[in-house]
């Protein structure tokens, strides 16, 4: 018996090795295995053996069945991974061939500054103030200390609208008149900055606009000084441009500052770059917005955006900055 | 301004470098925008003469001149001017010579002729800007001699300096040197020109002098000044000067000067006149005495249709903001403070001058130089403001200069008549203001330190002090401005920079939050901003369809550019309609920008508002539609839906308004075929745009959570037959409001067709019913079922579908 046994291993052995499908092996094993496979037959004979033998051929028959079920399992776990392997071999893509429809989107790369800049002064205690374009005389102008003949009214300078009074209506010609805004309308402390399109009537060329962004910042409170205005200054430029840039104050003049200052600041290889206007907020347009001027103080000061935001992609024409065309566009 | 290193030096008590003049003219707020080292390049140029000239063999343009710099040897050069003779003697540019700007002189052939030197205009050796033939020296001068030496050019440094409207001292070389001075550190001198008429009158001045008339007596008979405009002419003093020689030539010194500052050499008389107003700021003007009629000056405003022929021998035609200087026949001889008329003007025989030196008021001549379109030197100053006490030095000035030059006698009368001359106040300045201002920390002693060198004379008072603000700075007259010199003199940069400390929160207001919140969001739709110029041209509004009257500008850079757009719907068809052409199709753009519309009954200012668009191109109007309702999921609006209409701009059939709460903030569709057409727009376009501003204050959805339920959800789909006339998303809203067991619902299938009438539609929804107490039994499920069907059919004639 135990010979025979033995026999059935080795061809079961056998039949297993030559299985190549998994059905097949199933069949097989319902074959080898079960009541009516030899091995069964055999084990029903089992009980007529002597017990020793009975015990004998008892522990080689197990040994087979064990032996036998360890190499189905084996065997099954080797075509279901080919088979897992040509299941996927028959879905391979070749991730090179995308055709992309998903897209992030583009934001103006004037509003991309403006934000930046934003965030900048927002993250040192600043809020943002807006208004309108279109301006009267009072907020663009008259409040902002312009004298009624100030060259700044010109033809040469200002848009005027078809609106109102001769000259009363203009497209505003700097973000100022946002400041006289915020100041009539909120009492001291003004921790504010104003972003914002600006319009001059200037001829364009690849340098200037005539529509173009400024960004001012405005603070008033008690006992701001010149020396908050060069701080002030100074804190931006290194949050903004990076620690290793520095800012310096040129006397200058403004209608709305005094005093007045250009404001330039100092690349790391140590060349300059104009960057804008500044100065304390002259006391009769504190006055007229309703701020005593013996109480509070202020500063202002402001800059064109668009040369920075088109020299830092390498745009050497600022009139692209209003281009819709989409391979401009894309790029940012 | 420019300014000459060597003229200032005449105004300082001790020498001063370039270099330290320079760096403080950018500390004191007149940068220098432009250095020019004179002189230099000048080493190697000589005199010459001209031994003969002769045609070049192979070129028209260019002829053979054979000189001798003094060694007997005939040197040959190829020269492109003809405009010297034989025996002329020119400078030669020699070989190795590098010229000022830049050009290395060296020997070599031109069109097979040798040339070793070049010979040199006025120009190219920087003497003035005549450039139209080589220079002809003085036939006297010894051949060799540099030229440096010949001309009498010393080496110097011309700086042109940027001057803000606030420093009419900046304007004349005096008063650049007396700010200059304490900041380098030496003393101010003004040289004292000789008193020929010792008045004094320059310290003695009311501000009121109401004008009226005065007259001299000089040997040239009797001459009158009268001020019949005293708020326009604040001071005429005038002065006759007889013998003047008109043979006199303008010394090569001054004609130097005045051509490094940008003016021409003319004549004697009228290179002295610009030479005194460089020099101490002071505009004048010499009279041919016996052009004047009656000897006589008066200022009056002009009149309306008046003309005047001016020194450019241009016909003005005169207004009454205008202030004229007329003669006794009160015909008009020039434009105070602007330019003078023709006839008066000195000539070759000028033999007597009446001279004036006034003093005119700002604001009307900076109005009067705008309205003609007319600037000069002279209106340059007065427009911001003369030294109204200078008149008298500068006409000492002008005398001392007169006789050296032109041997002219001064009369030893003068007439000063005053009109009204602005209040010189002087002002209290506040130490303590000073620091609050500055965040300084100066003591009274440095403070009038600073302010005394310039003129703001300084006394102490209890808190600081009385300071006098000098008569040539028209711009000052409070405590600020004040304070402004005593910073600047200080220096700002020896301001230490402060902190500001006060703790604040910074933040971005709920609106600014939200639009970039927007902006995130059309860029995850793959869309790209575009910021077009918001000026429309006219015609563009009615091109896209929309009512075609805008609010125009008055003054446009060009027509193109001339209207304020109403809606972004312009700019943006444009936009796609220029990718379009470009072959450019499909893409997706959007725009967040202010639009002007008409101003409300009580406004002046245009209703302005903030919009937002969003262009597809080669989509139809669901597209659209879907941005819509993305972005109102995103902002939480409560109950957003499109309404259909017909809508300006937009295809007639395709179109709707955007509502939240049934309250419309804009439109949503497809734009018109025809405004496509007009556009050469081949494709498709769907278009939204809304009032971004005003969803600010749009109603919103709770921001609460709604618990999500643990039990298992019932779905049940719902077929309805419809009027085309019902609102799908009414539909879909009624069954959402059924009852709070509905979860969620949603569309998906719409169906038109042979088993439905032609007027009707059926839209079949996917409704999941949930509790979140308890699974739901079929019997509540078919309850609320029933009651979903009886209130579509309720709301909308809704019948479910067969």
């Amino acid at each position: 018996m135990i010979d025979e046994l033995r026999a059935i291993e080795a061809d079961a052995v056998a039949q297993i090795a030559g299985t190549e499908t998994l059905e097949a092996l199933g069949e097989l094993q319902r074959d080898l295995l079960g009541k009516t496979s030899a091995l069964g037959g055999l084990k029903k004979t089992l009980g007529s053996l002597e017990p020793d033998a009975r015990r004998e051929a008892g522990l080689v028959m197990n040994e087979v069945s064990e032996a036998l079920r360890g190499a189905f399992e084996t065997k099954k776990n080797e075509l279901e991974a080919l088979e897992r392997l040509a299941r996927a071999e028959a879905e391979r893509l070749d991730l090179t061939e995308v055709r992309t429809s998903l897209d992030g989107g583009h934001l103006h790369l004037v509003t991309q500054t403006i934000e930046e800049l934003e965030d900048v002064f927002v993250g040192l205690g600043f809020s943002v103030a807006e208004g309108p374009e279109v301006e009267d005389d009072w907020h663009n102008f008259t409040a902002l200390n312009f004298g009624q003949y100030h060259p700044a009214r010109d033809m040469q300078d200002t848009f005027f609208v078809g609106l109102g009074g001769p000259k009363e209506v203009v497209m505003r010609t700097h973000t100022s008149p946002v400041q006289i805004r915020v100041m009539e309308g909120q009492e001291p402390p003004i921790y504010s900055i104003m972003p914002g399109r600006v319009y001059r009537n200037e001829a364009t060329d690849s340098t200037h606009l005539a529509v173009f962004h400024q960004l001012e910042c405005l603070v008033i409170d008690r006992g701001i000084t010149f020396a908050h205005l060069a701080g002030t200054i100074d804190r931006f430029t290194k949050a903004y441009f990076g620690a290793g840039w520095t800012s310096r104050l040129r006397p200058s003049y403004f209608p709305f500052t005094e005093p007045s200052a250009e404001f330039d600041i100092q690349r790391p290889d140590g060349t300059w770059l104009e960057l804008g206007g500044c100065g304390m907020v002259h006391p009769n347009v504190l006055s007229n917005c309703g701020i005593d001027p013996e109480e509070f103080s202020g500063f202002a000061f402001g800059f064109g955006l668009d040369r920075l935001a088109a020299t830092r992609h390498g745009v050497s024409d600022l009139r692209e900055l209003a281009s819709t065309d989409i391979r401009f566009l894309e790029q940012f | 301004m420019k300014v000459l290193h060597s003229w200032l030096l005449e105004f300082l008590d001790a020498p001063v470098s370039p270099e330290q003049v320079a760096a403080a003219f950018d500390d004191l707020g007149t940068p220098v925008e432009e250095e020019t080292r004179i002189g230099d390049g000048l080493e190697g140029i000589e005199v010459v003469k001209v031994l003969t000239l002769s045609p070049h063999p192979n070129a028209d343009k260019i002829q053979l001149v054979e000189v001798d710099r003094g060694d007997g040897e005939a040197l040959q050069i190829c020269c492109g001017a003809f405009n010297m003779a034989v025996g002329d003697l020119v400078p030669l540019a020699t070989l190795g010579t590098v010229m000022p700007g830049g050009m290395k002189i060296e020997k070599r052939k031109l069109r097979g002729e040798w040339s070793s030197g070049m010979l040199c205009s006025s120009r190219e050796l920087g003497v003035s800007d005549e450039h139209s033939g080589i220079m002809i020296l003085d036939g006297r001068l010894t051949l060799g001699t540099p030229i440096t030496e010949a001309l009498g050019i010393k080496p110097d440094v011309l700086w042109e300096l940027e001057v803000n409207p606030n420093r009419p001292d900046a304007m004349n070389i005096m008063g650049l040197a007396r700010d200059l001075a304490p900041k380098v550190g030496v003393g101010f001198v003004a040289p004292t020109p000789p008193a020929l008429v010792a008045s004094g009158k320059d310290a003695q001045w009311g501000a009121q002098g109401g004008g009226g008339s005065q007259s001299g007596e000089s040997t040239a008979g009797r001459f009158t000044v009268e001020i019949a405009d005293a708020d326009g002419c604040g001071r005429f003093l005038a002065r006759v000067l007889s013998g003047i020689d008109p043979s006199a030539k303008t010394p090569d010194w001054m004609a130097q000067r005045l051509v490094h500052l940008g003016m021409r050499s003319i004549s004697a008389m009228v290179d002295i006149s610009n030479y005194v107003m460089l020099e101490l700021g002071q505009p004048n003007h010499p009279y041919d005495l016996d052009r004047v009629a009656g000897q006589t000056l008066k200022v009056r405003k002009g009149r309306d249709g008046e003309k005047i022929v001016t020194l450019d021998d241009v016909e003005r035609t005169l207004s009454s903001d205008d202030i004229l200087i007329c003669d006794g026949n009160d015909v008009p001889v020039g434009i105070a403070g602007i330019m003078g008329g023709a006839s008066g003007e000195v000539s070759e025989t000028t033999t007597d001058v009446l001279l004036e030196m006034a003093w005119f008021d700002p604001t009307s001549i900076s109005r009067s130089s705008r309205r003609l379109g007319l600037r000069s030197e002279a209106s340059a100053r007065f427009e911001k403001g003369v030294d109204f006490a200078v008149a008298e030095h500068a006409a000492d000035r002008f005398c001392e200069l007169a006789a050296q030059i032109c041997g002219a006698v001064t009369q030893a009368v003068q007439v000063d008549v005053r009109g009204n001359l602005p209040e010189r106040p002087t002002v209290r300045v506040r130490t303590a203001r000073v620091n609050a201002i500055l965040g300084t920390e100066l003591a009274d002693q440095q403070i009038s330190d600073l302010l005394n060198p310039i003129g703001f004379v300084a006394g102490p008072t209890v808190d600081g002090h009385e300071v006098t603000i000098p008569t040539w700075r028209y711009d000052s007259a409070t405590e600020i401005d004040a304070i402004e010199e005593v910073g600047r003199h200080f220096g700002y940069r020896n301001i230490e920079n402060q902190e500001l400390t006060a703790a604040r929160a910074g933040r971005l207001t709920p609106h600014q939050l939200e639009r970039r919140e927007v902006r995130r969001l059309l860029c995850g739709l793959g869309l790209a901003e575009v910021q077009p110029l918001p000026f429309l041209a006219p015609g563009q509004l009615a091109d896209a369809g929309l009512d075609p009257s805008g609010i125009e500008l008055v003054n446009p850079l060009v027509a193109e550019e001339s209207v304020l757009r109403t809606a972004l719907l312009p700019g943006l068809v444009t936009a796609v309609a220029r990718n379009y052409a470009r072959r450019q199709l499909g893409v997706g753009l959007w725009e967040i920008g202010h639009v002007f519309l008409t101003p409300p009954a009580d406004q002046v200012l245009p209703d302005e508002r903030e919009h937002l668009a969003v262009v597809l191109s080669g989509h139809e109007a669901p597209a659209a539609v879907e941005v819509w309702l993305t972005l109102a999921e995103k902002l939480r609006l409560q109950r957003p839906s499109v309404r259909n209409a017909t809508i300006a701009g937009l295809h007639p059939t395709r179109g709707g308004e955007v509502l939240v709460n049934g309250v419309s903030f804009g439109i949503v569709g497809e734009i018109d075929t025809s405004v496509l057409q007009r556009h050469d727009i081949g494709e498709r376009v769907a278009y939204l745009e809304i009032d971004l501003g005003a969803i600010a204050s749009a109603e919103r959805r709770s921001e609460k959570y709604r618990q999500i339920s643990r039990f298992p959800a019932s779905d049940i789909d719902l077929a309805f037959v419809v009027d085309n006339s019902v609102s799908a998303m009414d539909l879909e809203r009624t069954l959402g409001e059924v009852d709070e067991l509905v979860w969620s619902v949603r569309l998906f299938d719409i169906y038109r067709g042979p088993s439905i009438d032609d007027d009707k539609r059926s839209l079949a929804f996917g409704i999941r019913l949930q509790s979140g107490e308890r699974t739901l039994t079929d019997g509540e499920v078919a309850e609320v079922r029933d009651r979903l069907i009886a209130a579509a059919n309720e709301a909308h004639g809704a019948t479910l579908r067969a």
